[in-house]
């Protein structure tokens, strides 16, 4: 059942995997005009390991388009790392390895012939910590991922001053775009690195731990905003913090020592949860 | 306990001070006009000359040997933070870096001597061959101080870079070597320091000369061997434009250091 805007998606992948192979230069569909829809992610029995440790085993679940999935559980649960695994950010370390499936609509983002930087321009991510580049100035960071990935585009200027609007910092940085992006405040700092994402034009946007370095009134800021980004991307967000995983998330999974014991509409995980451990954990009995 | 460290700080700073004292007092005298402008003659009788050729030789070798030490040192060290990480083969290599760290400077220049002087390749004694040797001593000083640097580039920036679809080659390209680079001119600039001051590796690569020539393709004067030279010479005034030769070695090395500092103040990480 593909729709098609899936195979569109698909070929774009397995293009440019076979054009990577064969290195010719990359030529990819514009990606201006934002797709309507948003693409939607499911995991199929999808385990992490780092080294023998396993650190995700075996979750099936569903990432609506163009909705907020939080990912709620204690310390070590394995939410981190399974959302590092939808963008293949997890095999970066050495020794983890990842099996199973990530499917963006229908197609397996571990497939073999998949373009593995194709995948993270798709489905971009933004840190626990901001992390800008520190040689570069607030413009060049926000059009690093342009760069970064060889995408010729024309009309930089306008996307870094649309990417900056979009996460509300340009009033605050349009006289000073020349200078550095660690000179900003640390709340500044991770609006600038989702400016970073989002100016990349992905489909989805993972957040791990977005706000756990923020104080209350960035951390408004930013859930404000992704309460707008919303519109235009399926956003997946891990969260320490049960407030903000209420205040922001359409569904909220629970994960529990690497396996997913609950997902559903972020009311019902709160008020009327299935399972007992996640009763425990949403009341602060345990975690 | 105190006044004994004191102590043993100050005994340490005798012989600097002696030496700094000495290159002044001896060596200051034989520079005038003509010191930096003229080549020595060798001559047993008359004007003893300057040491522009020596000045010349020891700039031009140890450039050639940078050009060819920083890039592959920086190269290996990239591969060691970059690809190898914990690998067999990676910890391989920084054994023999630190081995080779640990080389008498001397077996450069024999090394040199029984690869590509006895052999006659491209000629006998050329100032190439003793760039290369001065390159091979140069080599494990950048790679590890390259690699030290490469290591302090915060992860979550390669991770940040990787994260948007960057290819590794432009991740390094564009974040790593960015953020490292004053580290790397740092750390290359003391290993440049250490080469030009090195007179072992040039005994037996790079021939006797004194006239001044800008061929690296034929036989150079340097400063350190213009300085071996000098000192045994009879003459009081060539011993005494050997102290002069010294001091101008110390400063243009001392320059290095400084410049070498100043970059690293600068730097954007640790």
């Amino acid at each position: 059942m593909n729709s098609p805007a899936t195979s569109n998606k698909e070929n774009q992948l397995m293009s440019t995997a076979e054009e990577s192979s064969r290195q010719t230069n990359r030529s990819e569909p514009p990606r201006d005009q934002h797709a309507v829809g948003g693409h939607a992610i499911n995991t199929v029995g999808l385990h992490a390991y780092y080294g023998e440790v396993h650190a995700v085993r075996g979750i099936d679940m569903t990432f609506a388009a163009n909705e907020v999935t939080a990912i709620i559980g204690p310390s070590g649960c394995g939410k981190s790392t399974m959302v590092r695994c939808i963008n293949r950010m997890h095999e970066e370390i050495p020794g983890a390895w990842a099996e199973g499936q990530v499917r963006l609509d229908e197609l397996d983002i571990y497939g073999e012939r998949v373009d593995v930087t194709a995948v993270r321009r798709l489905i971009g991510m933004v840190f626990q910590k901001p992390n800008p580049f520190p040689t570069m100035s607030i413009f060049d960071n926000v059009a690093a991922g342009l760069r970064l990935t060889g995408t010729k585009a024309d009309n930089l200027r306008e996307r870094v001053h649309r990417a900056l609007r979009a996460v509300g910092l340009w009033n605050e940085v349009k006289d000073r775009l020349n200078s550095p992006g660690v000179g900003l405040s640390g709340g500044q700092q991770q609006r600038l690195c989702i400016a970073r994402t989002i100016a990349v034009e992905p489909e989805v946007i993972l957040m791990d731990e977005p706000c756990s370095a923020l104080d209350p009134v960035a951390t408004l800021r930013v859930e404000e905003l992704i309460d707008e980004l919303k519109e235009r991307y399926t956003i997946v967000i891990v969260t320490h913090n049960m407030q903000q995983a209420a205040r922001v998330a359409n569904s909220t999974a629970f994960m529990l020592d690497g396996e997913l014991v609950e997902h559903g509409p972020t009311t019902e995980i709160f008020t009327t949860p299935k399972d007992e451990r996640t009763e425990r954990y949403v009341t602060g009995k345990f975690g | 306990m105190r006044g004994l460290l004191l102590a043993a700080t100050l005994l340490a700073l005798v012989p600097l001070v002696l030496i700094i004292y000495y290159l002044l007092k001896k060596g200051l005298g034989s520079i005038n006009g003509s010191f930096f402008t003229s080549d020595p003659t060798g001559s047993f009788f008359g004007s003893i000359g300057g040491v522009r050729s020596a000045i010349v030789g020891s700039i031009e070798i140890v450039a050639l040997a940078t050009v060819i030490a920083v890039p592959v040192g920086v190269g290996v060290s990239l591969y060691l933070t970059e690809y190898g990480k914990e690998g067999r083969f990676s910890q391989l290599v920084q054994y023999f870096v630190d081995v080779m760290t640990g080389v008498p400077s001397i077996m450069f220049g024999l090394f040199i001597y029984i690869s590509l002087i006895i052999t006659h390749v491209g000629g006998n004694f050329t100032a190439w061959k003793a760039a290369v040797a001065l390159a091979l001593l140069m080599l494990p000083i950048v790679t590890r101080s390259s690699e030290v640097v490469l290591l302090l580039v915060p992860s979550s920036l390669r991770e940040a870079a990787l994260a948007l679809g960057a290819p590794r080659w432009r991740v390094i390209f564009r974040v790593v070597l960015p953020t490292a680079l004053p580290g790397l001119v740092t750390g290359s600039l003391l290993a440049v320091a250490r080469a030009m001051g090195e007179t072992a590796p040039l005994l037996f690569t790079v021939g006797s000369a004194t006239a001044l020539t800008y061929s690296l393709g034929q036989q150079m004067n340097t400063l350190p061997l213009q300085i071996y030279n000098d000192i045994l010479s009879p003459r009081a005034v060539v011993v005494a434009q050997a102290w002069a030769a010294g001091l101008t070695l110390v400063v243009l090395v001392l320059l290095l250091n400084v410049i070498a500092r100043f970059i690293s103040r600068r730097s954007r990480i640790a």
